[in-house]
């Protein structure tokens, strides 16, 4: 008898603890790729969120490496100004270093003979003697370097590392995507939840200024609205410069803040657009329900309506809105920034590393990397959202269970509205 | 019918108002004026005056906008601020470039999508099926912009070829019909692909809805070709849905033109339009715009009608 009693409460301490891990790991196991899309989503927001901590060089920074450049033919004394080399190719302005003394080629231009280069030069100081043989040492730039051990995507052609604005760009992305979703999200969901309740005019309004955003190629419409908003002393740029605290230069490593936010909230508007139209819809149906009826029968007023009983209702659904507008936000981003009108030239974004001219024309000529690496990124991201959403399908549709890839109906991250 | 397109027709004029009192609005709101831009930064005061005066940009904005309308409404779209060349003009040359670009893209992504979703379908969980998916999901990630990318250097660095319109520029289809394929193969791939991989798992999850069915049973059990099973009685009624996203579609492959023309280099509306936003032109922009809207609106409506004919119980009253 005790033994029987025992059994039972030994089984409920342990089991449900074991089983969810075992549960987990079977899930995990029957969908691989849902666990590489979730590994690439956290891998993007772990760049994000540490991607100053992890990076390994200032993505900003000109890349210089000390290189000798040739040694000096004759001893120079004290107040000499004019020396010759052999084997260096230095042009007016260059600054070089004799036993770490700092010198700078003046004019006339550097003459080139048999028996080296001879230079005029300016002297940091006139004290030193440097004998013949010393070395010249220069501070050159890295471009475009092949990937190695030190830069793992190598460098592109100003002498960034690539892998570093790699890094930062996962940090852009992420801030402009979540900014974009959240303020989005947020408008939408207010102005559907408002047009969905009150219904007559204020819907028609509304949903009329939706159809008129609609109308527009989504692309075509964050290119109008952005060279409305981001333009150099637009009012919407000025009211975020001058009474907000956005600051207009580096924040949270992110050079140009107010600009990369700027678009943040433009991508945020067709968003909205997009979610009013879906949450209004929803609010349409709940509406019809008979607590709001009761609430409104015991006095409540609109606004505690809304907000206690019909925005619960809609709230899963503007969640996964969210969440699948996300990647689609981030791919707004790098389309706007690849047409050269999102981020400022020069930021760290992947849809910016990917139109850079320059980048653009060495790659043709076999320097693919700072191209390359932004875009697999890019592509890696919205990829691994997706496999996240098929898995997520596959579990939450019986009928699909088990087929491991997602049946997948419809469109998928990369083509939602936008 | 007639009923209900008359309607959808009249349904449009608000919108058709919103849409260019939006564009028309937006590019009087930005502060960089357009005449300056024009004729650059030591412009004198009057040559300035001379140039908005010229374009009436002196006079009050409703002026300004009912006056536009009135040309748009006869078919005068305004002249480009800084090429002095008519809207019109222009577009003649470039709608033609975008038209085909957009069908041949169609083209290839139902080709694509529709052959690769049923094959899926028909024979689920074998090789194919997992290989055609695990490819779907992965053009469906991939950005077009990148997929251009890639396809011009890797095509230049492993096989020395690069789209003929680099060094010519468009060469119309019934001038050379090979450098006119050659030129817009690939940009309409790079569009289609992605739509491809929507097409293929929206084809794909349909058609297994439909093979479901009962009718299906009962046309296998008369003995009838797999072929004749497979494409007129299940695709037939799986095609509803593909349908509906085809129209929801095309908005992705107006803004998609945009990036593909400028990247493959094709003088199209996209290209036109990117580069007018760039230059504040803005007289090309509002008409462009406009353009695009109407297109994108006009080929939902389109979509909407397929419908009916498409699916015998869709009746518009």
């Amino acid at each position: 008898m005790a033994r029987e009693v025992a059994l039972p409460l030994e089984i409920e301490e342990e089991r449900p603890r074991r089983r969810r891990w075992q549960r987990i790991l079977s899930t995990a196991r029957k969908h691989p790729l849902g666990v590489f899309g979730l590994s690439c989503v956290s891998l993007l927001f772990f760049c994000g969120i540490f991607a100053d901590l992890i990076v390994p060089y200032d993505p900003e920074a000109t890349l210089r490496e000390r290189q000798t450049f040739g040694a000096l033919v004759n001893t120079i004394k004290p107040t000499d100004t004019k020396l010759t080399v052999v084997d260096a190719q230095l042009d007016v302005g260059t600054n070089f270093d004799i036993d770490g003394e700092r010198m700078t080629v003046v004019p006339p231009a550097p003459i080139v003979s048999g028996a080296g280069t001879t230079l005029h030069v300016q002297r940091a100081s006139s004290q030193a003697t440097h004998e013949a043989g010393a070395a010249l040492e220069l501070d050159v730039a890295i471009a475009n370097a092949d990937p190695s051990w030190s830069h793992p995507f190598g460098t592109d052609h100003n002498a960034k590392d690539v892998l570093s604005r790699v890094i930062f760009g996962a940090r852009i992305s992420l801030l402009i995507g979540l900014t974009a979703i959240i303020t989005g999200v947020t408008a939408g969901a207010f102005f559907g939840v408002i047009s969905g309740y009150f219904g007559k005019i204020v819907d028609t309004i509304i949903q009329r200024c939706v159809d008129i955003l609609l109308a527009f190629p989504a692309v075509v419409l964050l290119l109008a609205i952005i060279t409305v908003v981001g333009d150099e002393d637009s009012s919407v740029r000025r009211f975020l410069a001058n009474n907000t605290p956005l600051p207009k230069g580096e924040f949270i490593g992110i050079p140009t803040f107010l600009d990369v936010f700027i678009v943040a909230l433009v991508i945020g508007l067709a968003v909205a657009v997009f979610t009013t139209r879906v949450v209004r819809g929803a609010v349409l149906s709940i509406k019809e329900n008979v607590y709001v009826e009761a609430a409104r029968a015991m006095g409540a007023s609109d606004a505690r309506i809304m907000w206690r009983h019909i925005f619960p209702n809609v709230a899963a659904l503007v969640v996964i809105l969210g969440s699948v507008l996300l990647p689609v936000a981030i791919l707004a981003e790098a389309a706007i920034s690849f047409l050269g009108v999102g981020v400022p030239l020069g930021t760290p974004s992947w849809g910016a590393d990917l139109s850079d001219e320059k980048s653009r024309q060495l790659m043709l000529e076999g320097y693919w990397w700072p191209v390359f690496f932004p875009g697999l990124a890019l592509s890696l991201v919205v990829l691994g959202f997706n496999m996240v959403g098929d898995a997520f399908r596959d579990l939450s549709d019986p009928r699909l269970r088990g087929s491991g890839l997602g049946g997948g109906g419809g469109g998928g991250a990369g083509r939602g509205p936008i | 019918m007639r009923d209900y397109i008359l309607r959808r027709l009249i349904l449009l004029i608000p919108i058709m108002f919103g849409v260019t009192f939006l564009t028309f609005l937006a590019y009087r709101v930005i502060p960089g004026n357009a005449a300056v831009l024009t004729c650059g930064l030591d412009c004198s005061p009057q040559v300035i005056k001379d140039l908005e005066h010229e374009y009436g940009l002196d006079r009050p904005w409703y002026e300004q906008y009912v006056g536009w309308l009135w040309d748009v409404a006869h078919g005068d779209l305004g002249r480009s601020f800084a090429y002095k060349i008519p809207v019109t003009t222009e577009l003649g040359r470039r709608v033609p470039i975008t038209v085909e670009l957009l069908v041949l893209t169609l083209v290839l992504a139902l080709g694509l999508g529709l052959s690769i979703g049923v094959l899926s379908a028909i024979r689920p969980a074998t090789s194919i099926d997992w290989f055609s998916r695990l490819i779907s999901v992965l053009f469906l990630s991939v950005p077009s912009f990148y997929l251009g990318i890639l396809l011009i250097t890797f095509g230049l660095l492993w096989f020395g070829w690069s789209p003929p319109q680099f060094g010519k520029g468009y060469v119309p289809f019934y001038q050379d019909p090979w450098t006119n394929i050659q030129e817009f193969f690939f940009p309409a791939l790079v569009l289609a692909l992605g739509e491809a991989a929507v097409l293929m798992r929206l084809t794909r999850s349909a058609m297994l809805e439909v093979l479901r069915n009962d009718y299906i049973r009962t046309a296998w059990s008369k003995g009838l070709r797999e072929r004749s099973v497979v494409w007129r009685h299940a695709l037939k009624n799986a095609i509803i849905p593909i349908v509906t996203v085809i129209g929801l579609q095309i908005g992705g492959l107006l803004g998609g033109a945009v990036i593909v023309e400028s990247l493959y280099n094709l003088n199209g509306m996209g290209k036109y339009i990117l580069e007018a936003i760039i230059r504040r032109d803005i007289f090309v922009v509002q008409s462009v715009t406009l353009l695009f809207a109407v297109s994108y609106v006009m080929a939902n409506l389109l979509v909407d009608l397929t419908y009916a004919w498409l699916d015998p119980r869709i009746r518009y009253a």
